[in-house]
């Protein structure tokens, strides 16, 4: 499969071309790739996307991933009406 | 890394990057940019986004006009193919009393003579240019077309790969840890990388400008806060104009991407630099969304993260060079609207350092603003 048909990222349609791209142009850490693609900022707050994309920086670039950030992790662990937070209400919607 | 060069820039935010570009541009060699995180890894990458021309202070309005300007055709100028993504639907301005509706016009007044196009709305207006703000909450507003948002990551990025074009240096993950003065001037810079002699220093360090001056013994009167903002899930779009209450509290604007982004502030905020995320905020801001734009509490907050104002006693920046050293200049300060002035800054500081003939005076903007108290002329218009 060619890397620009593979989406790394659901959220904000980001594609494998563009990471390496990125990573290419030394862009290389996940907060970068972040800024620029937006990938991980989207509902799933890159549970889906950041071992991909630290894999992929791995790869390109030599790093062991262990020693690759993903990004800061932020409330709200997941994703929250704000009428419910203003009311102390339960979230009831099935 | 060089172990010397002629211009240092400390911080890699929008403005050291403007900066950098704008020395580059008028031919200046040698420029490095030292930055501890990445570009655009410290305010910049954490505002709001937001662009506007209504001020309340002259100063404020003209900087905040120089580079609106310079915004709408900046992809074209710095050749980014990418765009800046800048939106202008306006600022809706919501004044919750008859005394900050006073204030509005008056600073209306200051606008118009700065050839700003901001003009004063009625509640029933306010309501027709955002139908789903609840208008009881307030008594009139004032509206700016001009003003709108931009992506702060790809502004920052066409300034940064601008500059890198015209040979400027950049070390990220690279902090300043010392910079040495020797017969009142600078000398040089330590970092974890290593040393660079030079002559000159620019600091642009944002929340941590203060540290960086005082490393050269130069006092400025910047002091930091944190700031806290949220997003939440993206939907159609609904709200084309930022809305902004200086009394109520709130900005709130529905981004390109379709989420929308918020924040408010709060006089007991962390001034120790941290950029920690509270409970406290989610709790306000919820509540605050809730009460006065209740279609909007119906979505889902996804993130919520911090950054840091840094502050001057008049909420104006500081563009100048320090009295204490030669070689230290000096832009920072911008009390929460940073972004916005990224090119006037560029600007303004490279024709300072360079000795050219001022693109716009910015004299005003020294130090002596605040000698004194008295004649403080202090921006009125900041959440
Ligand atoms: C929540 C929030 C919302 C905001 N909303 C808006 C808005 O809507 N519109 C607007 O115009 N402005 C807004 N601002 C303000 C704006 O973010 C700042 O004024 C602006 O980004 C300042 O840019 P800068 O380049 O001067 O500073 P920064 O972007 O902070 O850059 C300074 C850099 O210096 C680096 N640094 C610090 N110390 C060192 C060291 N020792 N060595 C090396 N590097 C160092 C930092 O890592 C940082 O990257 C907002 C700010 C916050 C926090």
């Amino acid at each position: 499969m060619k890397d620009d048909n593979v989406i790394i990222c659901r959220c904000s349609d980001v594609t494998l071309k563009d990471i390496r791209d990125l990573i290419d142009q030394g862009y290389n850490t996940f907060d970068e790739i972040k800024r620029i693609t937006r990938i991980g900022m989207g509902a799933c707050q890159g549970k889906t996307c950041t071992q991909l994309v630290l894999r992929e920086i791995a790869t390109r670039t030599g790093k062991p991933i262990e020693s690759l950030k993903p990004q800061t992790s932020r409330p709200t662990a997941v994703g929250v009406k704000l009428g419910v937070i203003a009311k102390g209400d339960c979230d009831d919607e099935k | 890394m060089k172990n010397r060069a002629d211009y240092v820039i400390i911080g890699g935010g929008v403005s050291g990057c403007s900066i950098a570009y704008n020395l580059a541009k008028n031919g200046a060699k040698n420029i490095v940019v030292i930055e501890k995180k990445y570009i655009c890894g410290g305010s910049t990458g954490a505002c709001g986004a937001g662009v506007r021309m209504q001020w309340g202070t002259e100063m404020n309005c003209k900087l905040s006009k120089f580079s609106i300007d310079y915004y709408e055709n900046a992809a074209q100028a710095l050749d980014y193919a990418d765009g800046i993504e800048f939106k202008q639907k306006g600022y809706l301005l919501i004044a919750a009393t008859n005394s900050e509706f006073d204030q509005f016009k008056k600073n209306v007044v200051v606008q118009k003579a700065c050839g700003i196009p901001s003009r004063i709305v009625s509640k029933e207006e306010a309501k027709e240019l955002a139908p789903h703000l609840n208008t009881d909450m307030i008594v009139g507003g004032a509206f700016c077309e001009k003003d709108g948002f931009l992506n702060p990551f790809k502004t920052t990025d066409a300034f940064y790969r601008a500059a890198k074009r015209l040979g400027v240096e950049f070390y990220p993950y690279t902090q300043v840890t010392g910079i040495t003065v020797e017969n009142g001037r600078i000398k040089g810079v330590d970092t974890t990388q290593g040393y660079i002699e030079c002559p000159v220093v620019v600091n642009c360090a944002g929340g941590f400008s203060a540290d960086i001056a005082k490393m050269a013994g130069v006092t400025i009167p910047v002091k930091r806060e944190r700031h806290q903002i949220l997003v939440t899930e993206p939907v159609t779009p609904v709200q084309p104009a930022m809305i902004m209450g200086f009394k109520l509290n709130i900005y709130i604007q529905q981004s390109l991407h379709g989420s929308f982004i918020m924040g408010r502030n709060n006089l007991n905020e962390a001034t120790d630099g941290r950029v920690t995320s509270t409970w406290q905020f989610l709790d306000e801001m919820s509540k605050t969304v809730d009460t006065l734009l209740p279609l909007i509490s119906k979505l889902r907050v996804i993130r919520q993260w911090a950054g840091l104002y840094a502050m001057t006693p008049n909420r104006q920046p500081i563009y100048d060079k320090a009295q204490e050293v030669e070689g230290m200049y000096l832009a920072c300060g911008f009390s929460g609207h940073g972004f916005m002035f990224g090119p006037v800054t560029g600007v303004a500081m490279a024709d300072m350092i360079l000795g050219l003939t001022p693109t716009i005076d910015v004299a005003p903007l020294g130090l002596s603003q605040f000698s004194d108290k008295s004649t403080l002329v202090i921006e009125p218009a900041v959440v």
